[in-house]
């Protein structure tokens, strides 16, 4: 197993690059993570137009891993229904389970990018479980900012 | 130099691989390894005398009692308190604290009092005072750091008044590795009439300690940053404090008589410790203070500080490093904190482990001190007497391989 394998190209880049950082007047969801172990921290804007998200913005400090996994999420469920956002978030959270095999986590070896884009450059975590929470830190903040979202659709 | 190569021989978990590569441990000032000196003693007394303390009148129960009571002993010679009475055995410095914090201050302490802090304290020395300050209405004042990350003495005497009714402080912080000037803090605060503490968690196992010569009414400290286990650790009480404070918690052990209507406490120090106490823990305790002072503390802490200088000059030849602690060797203690260019401290963690190093990252439960750093955490390297030179060049070649990864100039 080599270093490589978990800080990829494309999460330093990510990383040093982060995508959609900022935050929105009046968001129409919004949530905010952190790990209080490790003082990750990251804060979720988003803006919906029916059941579609068409703006996201981020802000957050914390490691590579937690910051470049925001990044990618954010590119990949901009423009997005909440229903096709849904399907990115169980696709991602069994590439992060480690009970799960690469096969079952939705994971195609062939033709890589296919399903997560560039989010498939996280896999390398799997193998560096104490890491996992930082990844995930971004998704469990979108699950939490589409539930205040849509209580605020439906109020 | 001194020569510390045979140290290491002690202790067992040293000769791991990590990763395939030899195991480099400079995370101690969390927790330290243990040496087999520490380990044996405690295997025998489970294996050949164990049984509970104070209490059966048969030879087993007899044999542990004494050894328990050996443990305190030695403890108490360690730190040169009055008597052994002095030592009561605790969980570790976490529960001293609290002890103190709420036997005390619950009795003493009230709407308009103030209890000092400082800004360099563990959580442990913080977190037990907002929930008595809470409880009473006292407020919580903190003495500020300096530019040389010392604590500022110099605003003393301006925030010392009649209203600071405990005073409270670390000894060596476990992030900067700043050692205070213990005896001249305390006398300030006694001056002012303050009940004083000082949390010597990290300083006890890195310089001699006196607590006669700290002048200090209570310090707390664990055992398992000392070479000994986890589960036990103690605080020494100036006499008089030991006597009016309140038990923490009451049970078994800790009492004289135990009527329908109310109890009488045991004398100290049994009136602090409630409960079958973590007996093995204790007399492995006492053989790491053995073990501590075979080598001498005045070797380790000059070992500590060669090893720290060496740290500190080999940390500069990476220009990304930037070193937050004092350059003072004479005020410091081997705990050095820093930043590796922009990268986070857990990306530096991650990949020194897969070098077989273990360093921690992250804010040291010292959150505002971090805070006050200016960055949400740091990576931190500890040494004890086990590391070498070796250790500290190791570092210095993972450190490379991250700037490698991360493309650090």
């Amino acid at each position: 197993m080599s270093i490589e394998e978990l800080y990829r190209d494309v999460i330093l880049d990510h990383n040093r690059n982060p995508r959609n950082r900022g935050t929105l007047d009046h968001p129409d969801a919004h949530a905010e993570g952190n790990n209080p172990l490790c003082g990750d921290e990251l804060s979720l804007d988003l803006r919906l137009d029916g059941d579609r998200v068409t703006e996201v913005a981020i802000q957050g400090q914390g490691c590579s891993i937690s910051q470049s996994s925001a990044s990618m999420m954010s590119q990949a469920i901009k423009g997005k229904t909440l229903e096709e956002i849904e399907a990115v978030i169980a696709t991602f959270k069994a590439m992060m389970d480690i009970q799960a095999s690469p096969s079952r986590a939705g994971l195609d070896p062939d033709r890589p990018g296919a399903v997560l884009g560039d989010l498939e450059a996280l896999q390398g975590v799997r193998k560096f479980p104490v890491r996992i929470k930082c990844a995930n830190l971004a998704w469990t903040t979108l699950e939490e900012a589409l539930r205040s979202g849509k209580g605020k659709v439906e109020s | 130099m001194t020569d510390f190569s045979h140290v290491r021989q002690d202790f067992p978990v040293l000769k791991r691989q990590i990763h395939g590569r030899p195991l480099v441990f400079l995370d101690s000032a969390a927790s330290s390894q243990k040496p087999t000196q520490v380990l044996d003693v405690m295997d025998a007394a489970y294996r050949t005398y164990y049984a509970n303390v104070h209490r059966g009148a048969y030879l087993l129960s007899e044999e542990s009692t004494t050894a328990y009571e050996d443990a305190r002993g030695k403890v108490a010679r360690f730190i040169n308190a009055g008597s052994r009475s002095e030592v009561v055995f605790t969980r570790g410095a976490t529960t001293a604290l609290n002890m103190v914090a709420f036997g005390w201050g619950m009795d003493h302490l009230s709407a308009g009092d103030k209890i000092m802090l400082t800004m360099m304290e563990h959580h442990a020395n913080v977190v037990p005072w907002q929930l008595v300050a809470r409880r009473t209405g006292a407020e919580l004042v903190y003495l500020p750091m300096d530019a040389d990350y010392q604590l500022d003495i110099n605003r003393l005497p301006d925030l010392l008044d009649e209203r600071i009714k405990v005073v409270s402080f670390t000894g060596m912080s476990n992030v900067t590795g700043t050692m205070p000037p213990v005896a001249e803090i305390a006398r300030m605060a006694r001056d002012q009439g303050a009940l004083v503490g000082v949390d010597v968690a990290q300083l006890i196992t890195h310089a001699p300690i006196d607590v006669q010569q700290f002048q200090a009414d209570f310090v707390a400290f664990s055992g398992h940053k000392m070479l000994g286990p986890t589960g036990i650790g103690g605080l020494w009480g100036r006499p008089s404090l030991l006597e009016e404070m309140e038990p923490f918690e009451g049970g078994g052990e800790m009492i004289s008589d135990v009527q329908l209507e109310g109890s009488t406490w045991a004398p100290v120090p049994h009136k602090f410790e409630a409960g079958t106490p973590p007996i093995v823990e204790a007399i492995g305790l006492g053989a790491a203070v053995d073990y501590l002072e075979k080598i001498g503390m005045d070797s380790v802490r000059r070992h500590g500080q060669e090893l720290t200088g060496y740290a500190l000059n080999r940390l500069s030849e990476l220009p990304a490093v930037r070193v937050f602690g004092p350059a003072d060797l004479t005020a410091r203690g081997g705990v050095i904190s820093f930043a590796l260019g922009n990268v986070h401290p857990h990306d530096v963690a991650t990949i020194l482990d897969q070098e077989g190093i273990a360093v921690r990252a992250g804010h040291h439960c010292a959150k505002p001190l971090t805070r006050a750093l200016g960055v949400p955490a740091t990576v931190r390297v500890s040494f004890q007497v086990y590391n070498t030179r070796d250790d500290v060049d190791a570092l210095i070649a993972g450190l490379r391989r991250v700037q490698e990864v991360f493309r650090v100039d």
